[in-house]
Parts: C-alpha cells; sequence; structure tokens
C-alpha cells in the first residue's frame, strides 16, 4: 500500500500530554496527522460522525472520564467500520492483572507511559514504526499485541 | 465459528474479476504482478484504479516501492516457506532479486522505516502467532518450523518484538475467544 502518512487520535483530559505526543509525532521520521479529544464521549461521538476520519491509530489514557477507555474500546471493536483501527491504552498505574484485561478486551497495545519527554518519545517512535508497518504490509491486526514501557 | 483466509488467493481471485471487465488481455505473472499485452489509455487507467481501491488493492506505480514490495515479499516466501532455505537470508533476497543486499538494505529502510532484518523477525513472529493461536503445535514445534535454534530463543524474540511472551499472548487470544463467544451467546438468547 502506498500510504503516506498515519492517522491518529490521541484522547487525554491533560493539555500538557496532548502538548508532548503532538510535538513527537511532529519529529517523527514517519508522517503523522493528529487529531485530539479531551474525553470519552468526544472520541466517540467523532468516531460516529458521518464525516469522520477512521484512523489507523487511537491512543487513549486509561484513565479518561465521561465514556472510560474500555467502554470506547468495546465499542470500535463491536463496529466494523472501526475493524482496521489499532488502539493503544496507556497508563503508568495499572498491575499485571489489569493490563492483561485491557488485552482481553480487545486493544493492541499498552504504554506504560514514563512522565519524561525523551522516553516517551523512545516509545512512541517504536510504536509509530511498527504501526506503519502492520498497515503497509497487511499484517493481522487482530493478531497485534505489543506492550511497551 | 472460525474461518481462516486465504490472502494470496483471495487476491488473486478479485484481481483476475476485475481485470476481466476491464476487457484487456493480461497475464498474473507472481503475486501482485500483472502484465498487460495491450497498452492502457488514462482513462481506463483511473476507472481500474478506482474499483481496486474498493477492495483495498493499490496500483504501485514507482520503481522504489515496486523493488520493496518484491522484497517483502520475498521475506514472506521465505518465512513462510515450508522448506528450510539453505543460504542466509540476506543472500537468498540479493539473488532473488537481482540487486546487491546494500542496495536493497538501504532502499528497505528509506521507504518502510525499518530494516529487512527487523522485517524478517516481524514476519517470523506473525508467523509463530498463527501457529501458536491455531493449537496444533507445541512452541518447540513452531521454533523448529521457524529455524530458530532452540524454543528459548524464540521466546526471547517474541518477547522482544511484542514485550508478551507466547503464552501470554496465547492465554489473552483465547480469553478474548471465551468473551466473544459468551457475547455472541447471549445475544442469540436474546434474539
Amino acid at each position: 500500500m502506498n500510504k503516506e502518512f498515519l492517522n491518529v487520535i490521541v484522547v487525554d483530559e491533560d493539555e500538557g500530554n496532548l502538548i508532548f505526543f503532538k510535538s513527537i509525532f511532529k519529529d517523527l521520521k514517519v508522517g503523522v496527522k493528529v487529531q485530539c479529544f479531551t474525553n470519552g464521549d468526544n472520541l466517540m461521538e467523532y468516531l460516529n460522525s458521518e464525516d469522520a476520519l477512521i484512523p489507523e491509530i487511537v491512543f487513549m489514557k486509561y484513565e479518561i472520564t465521561k465514556k472510560s477507555s474500555m467502554e470506547c474500546l468495546e465499542e470500535i471493536k463491536m463496529d466494523f467500520r472501526f475493524s482496521n483501527i489499532v488502539t493503544a491504552v496507556y497508563s503508568h498505574l495499572l498491575s499485571e492483572e489489569e493490563i492483561e484485561s485491557v488485552f482481553v478486551k480487545g486493544a493492541n497495545i499498552f504504554i506504560k507511559k514514563p512522565e519524561a519527554y525523551e522516553p516517551l518519545k523512545k516509545i512512541l517512535t517504536e510504536v509509530i514504526t511498527i504501526n506503519w508497518q502492520y498497515h503497509t504490509s497487511g499484517l493481522n491486526i487482530d493478531n497485534f499485541m505489543m506492550k511497551v514501557g | 465459528m472460525y474461518v481462516k483466509f486465504d490472502f494470496n488467493a483471495l487476491c488473486k481471485k478479485v484481481l483476475d474479476e476485475k481485470l476481466k471487465e476491464q476487457g484487456l488481455k493480461y497475464r498474473l505473472l507472481n503475486f501482485g504482478e500483472v502484465e498487460f499485452y495491450e497498452s492502457f489509455t488514462q482513462e481506463q487507467h483511473s476507472v481500474f484504479k478506482k474499483n481496486l481501491e474498493d477492495y483495498g488493492i493499490e496500483i504501485i506505480e514507482s520503481q522504489k516501492t515496486a523493488l520493496v514490495q518484491k522484497i517483502k515479499d520475498a521475506i514472506v516466501e521465505l518465512v513462510f516457506s515450508n522448506e528450510t532455505v539453505p543460504v542466509k537470508a540476506s543472500i537468498y533476497i540479493a539473488e532473488k532479486l537481482k540487486h546487491s543486499y546494500g542496495y536493497l538494505s538501504n532502499l528497505f529502510s528509506e521507504v518502510t522505516y525499518t530494516s529487512i532484518e527487523n522485517f524478517i523477525i516481524l514476519q517470523k513472529i506473525e508467523y509463530a502467532k498463527e501457529l501458536i493461536i491455531s493449537n496444533k503445535q507445541s512452541l518447540t514445534e513452531i521454533a523448529h518450523k521457524l529455524n530458530y535454534s532452540s524454543v528459548a530463543h524464540l521466546s526471547t524474540q517474541f518477547k522482544n518484538t511484542t514485550g508478551i511472551t507466547p503464552s501470554q499472548f496465547h492465554k489473552i487470544i483465547m480469553k478474548r475467544r471465551k468473551a466473544q463467544s459468551l457475547v455472541i451467546n447471549s445475544k442469540m438468547l436474546y434474539e
């Protein structure tokens, strides 16, 4: 496939985190177009709207408000229109059992999110590069599982 | 119910049907390569392109991308073939594509943002995942099939690539299936 860039959505109520993500994505070799939302309701409203651009990846903070990240994940996984979306959940608080249940719910990626910019940049670079391979080489997204951080 | 796809056969069939609709004389060569016996008009080309887009099939135009696609195909063939190839992957790819490995390797990284070596690992791990899920072979057998020197080697590479172990992966997939079948059963109950 001849993609030129990845469309990415980030959901986090913390503006500071959103700025981190945006500025990291801007520096990557892989082209990334970002859209941000601050809660689960806004994300699902957008995805369900008629003129939504279905992204290749959705990054969600585990602890988002209104609709929870797990509710959003469930809705995304149940809708055929979203079958090509890779879902990534991040947090720095979850136990191993909680992380496993995030995967069981259908998440493709779990990121134990570091607070500092440089380690986060390293992780996101890795995540975006591997996503690029999945989206340009026709790899099976159902089997895509990755835990980083 | 689970179904298994043969993507190769599926894509060939779609391509064949779409090409027939177009009414041009053609021949399907290797995977993803079509030879035409007559020339295209610009309009035919764009109609054809549009028809294929609905199926997620894109016409690759640039030489570079086409060559990278050939490298990827060679890697997939190498990884998924049941015969062991007696030469190193780099030699196999270079000989198959008739270019120096250095050239191919630079081109590959430039276009895909990853190295040929990493792409081979990624494909091997993908294949390992499929085999793990199909529940037919033990991890030892899978390691052997994929030319790993030992189970430990496969497990380490799996963990390095995905961040989880093969058994965690298996456990998660099985739990997902169980959850899905519960959803389906409860739907049937209420309908």
